[in-house]
C-alpha cells in the first residue's frame, strides 16, 4: 500500500517542481500588485481587484481555455514568445506552472493586502522623516513588517498551485513526465481498473500537503501579530 | 533660520502662518485644533502648501510660485512625534541608527555616545520598542531624530502622551538637548508651562491663524 511507484514519484516531483516555481515566479508580482492595491488609488483599481480574483470565481475550465488561447502556440502572446524568446508553454511544465501560477494568484495576493494595509503608515512617515527614499520606506519598513503575511501568501498560493488541476489539464493536457501532476495522476488512476490503491496514496499525500500548507500559513499569521507589537 | 508663509486648505479649516524665526526653540502654541499640527507637517514636507514658501537654513524647500516642493525625506530634518513611532521590527540600536544609514552618513561614535548619554538610552539598546515604558520610547525617538543630523528638529507634543512625572523625567533632558545638541528646534505645545521652559520664541496659532508671535511672554499676555 505505502510503496510509491516511479509513475507516482515523477507526479509528485512534478507537482513539486511546478508549484514551486509558480510561487516564487508569481511572488514578486503579488507584492508589487499588493502594494498597488492597498497603498494606491487610481483609476480602475476595482477592476484590477476584480481581474486578480477572476481565477477565483471563473470555471478552471475557462481559465485554461484562455490561457490556452492566449499562451498556446499559435497564442497572441504565446506565438510571440515562441518565436522571439523560444519560451514554449503549450503542453511543457513550464505551462503547468503558468497555469497553477494564475489559478493561485488570488490566494497568493490576499494575504500579502491584508498585511501591507496593517502595517502603520504613521511608520511609514516616520521612516522618511528619517531621509528613506520611498522604495527605502518599502524595502525597510513595510516589506519587513509584512512578511509574515508574504510568507503565508506563498504557502497558501503554494498550496493551491500543488493541487490545481482544471486550468492545467485544459491548459498543457496530462502527459505522464512532462505535464502529469499529482492531481492529473490520480484523475487517471481513478479511471483505471485496479488504480484505486494508487489514487488512494496520492490523496493522502495531498491532504499532508494542504494540511500542512494551512498549518504554516497560521504560523506565519501569528509571527505577523507579535511582529507588529515590537515584541 | 526657518522662514514660513504658507496657505493651506484643509476641508472646511483653513491655515494661514507666516514667521520668521531666528530663536533656538521656536515653540507653535495653541489649543486642538489650531492647526499646529498641519503647521509642523507642512515644515516636514508631509503636507504641501496650496501657496506660500518654506525656507529652512537657507535652503527653499516649499516655495509654489517656483514649483519647488523638496519631498519629506531630502529636507534633512529631524521629527519626534507624540507617538514615538519605533520600528517594531528593529531593536533600539537599529532604530537609533536607521537614519544614519538612510542618509548614507558615516559613522560617527563620538556623536553616537554623546546623545546616548545625553538622552541616558545606553541601558536600551538590545531591546525592542515593545519592552519599553512610555517615556524611554520618547527618549529613543529623540536620539533616533537627532543621530540623523537634521539641521532642524520637529518636535509635535513630544510629551504629549506621558503622565504628569514622565513628563518631568523627559523636561531636563529636552532642555539639555536645547542647550548641548546645536540644533534649532520647532516645538508644538498646548502646554504654555512646557513652552515657558523651553522655548525661545513663541508662534501662537488660533482657528488656523498667528495671533501673536515674539519672546516667551507671548503666552503671559493672553493672545
Amino acid at each position: 500500500m505505502f510503496e510509491i511507484s516511479p509513475t507516482e514519484w515523477t507526479a509528485i516531483l512534478l507537482s513539486l517542481r511546478v508549484a514551486v516555481i509558480a510561487t516564487l515566479v508569481a511572488t514578486p508580482f503579488g507584492i508589487a500588485l499588493a502594494w498597488l492595491l492597498a497603498r494606491r488609488d487610481f483609476w480602475g483599481k476595482s477592476l484590477l481587484d476584480a481581474v486578480v480574483h477572476l481565477p477565483l470565481v471563473l470555471p478552471p475550465v475557462v481559465t485554461g481555455y484562455l490561457l490556452l488561447l492566449t499562451f498556446g502556440k499559435r497564442g497572441l502572446v504565446g506565438g510571440w514568445l515562441a518565436d522571439h524568446l523560444g519560451i514554449v508553454f503549450a503542453f511543457r511544465w513550464t505551462g503547468a506552472a503558468l497555469a497553477c501560477g494564475v489559478m493561485s494568484f488570488p490566494l497568493l495576493v490576499r494575504p500579502i493586502r491584508l498585511s501591507i494595509e496593517a502595517v502603520d503608515r504613521r511608520l511609514e512617515q516616520a521612516a522618511e522623516t528619517l531621509g528613506a527614499a520611498p522604495w527605502r520606506v518599502f524595502a525597510t519598513v513595510t516589506l519587513p513588517l509584512a512578511l509574515p503575511g508574504v510568507l503565508a501568501g506563498m504557502v497558501l498560493g503554494f498550496a493551491k498551485a500543488i493541487g490545481e488541476f482544471g486550468a492545467t489539464i485544459t491548459f498543457v493536457s496530462n502527459i505522464p513526465g512532462e505535464t502529469q501532476t499529482i492531481s492529473s495522476a490520480i484523475y487517471s488512476l481513478i479511471q483505471t481498473p485496479d488504480g484505486d490503491t494508487a489514487a488512494a496514496r496520492l490523496v493522502i499525500i495531498s491532504v499532508v500537503l494542504a494540511v500542512g500548507a494551512l498549518i504554516a500559513a497560521e504560523v506565519f499569521a501569528r509571527r505577523a501579530t507579535a511582529r507588529l507589537h515590537g515584541q | 533660520m526657518l522662514r514660513v508663509d504658507i496657505q493651506k486648505q484643509l476641508g472646511e479649516f483653513s491655515l494661514a502662518a507666516s514667521f520668521t524665526s531666528e530663536g533656538r526653540v521656536t515653540g507653535l502654541f495653541g489649543a486642538s485644533g489650531s492647526g499646529k499640527t498641519s503647521l509642523i507637517n507642512t515644515i516636514a514636507g508631509l503636507l504641501r502648501p496650496d501657496r506660500g514658501s518654506i525656507v529652512i537654513d537657507g535652503e527653499t524647500v516649499d516655495d509654489t510660485a517656483a514649483g519647488i516642493h523638496v519631498p519629506t525625506w531630502r529636507r534633512r530634518i529631524g521629527y519626534v512625534f507624540q507617538d514615538a513611532r519605533l520600528f517594531p521590527h528593529l531593536d533600539i540600536r537599529q532604530n537609533l541608527d536607521y537614519g544614519r544609514r538612510m542618509n548614507g552618513l558615516a559613522e560617527d561614535p563620538a556623536q553616537h555616545k554623546r546623545v546616548i548619554d545625553l538622552l541616558d538610552i545606553g541601558a536600551l539598546l538590545d531591546r525592542r520598542p515593545g519592552k519599553l515604558s512610555g517615556g524611554e520610547r520618547q527618549r529613543v525617538a529623540l536620539g533616533r531624530a537627532l543621530l540623523s543630523k537634521p539641521r532642524l528638529l520637529l518636535l509635535d507634543e513630544p510629551l504629549g502622551a506621558l503622565d504628569e512625572s514622565r513628563k518631568l523625567e523627559i523636561l531636563p533632558y529636552l532642555v539639555r538637548l536645547r542647550d548641548e545638541a546645536g540644533v534649532p528646534m520647532v516645538y508644538v505645545s498646548h502646554d504654555a508651562a512646557e513652552l515657558r521652559q523651553l522655548a525661545t520664541q513663541i508662534v501662537m496659532l488660533r482657528g488656523g491663524q498667528v495671533t501673536a508671535f515674539g519672546g516667551v511672554k507671548v503666552l503671559t499676555a493672553g493672545g
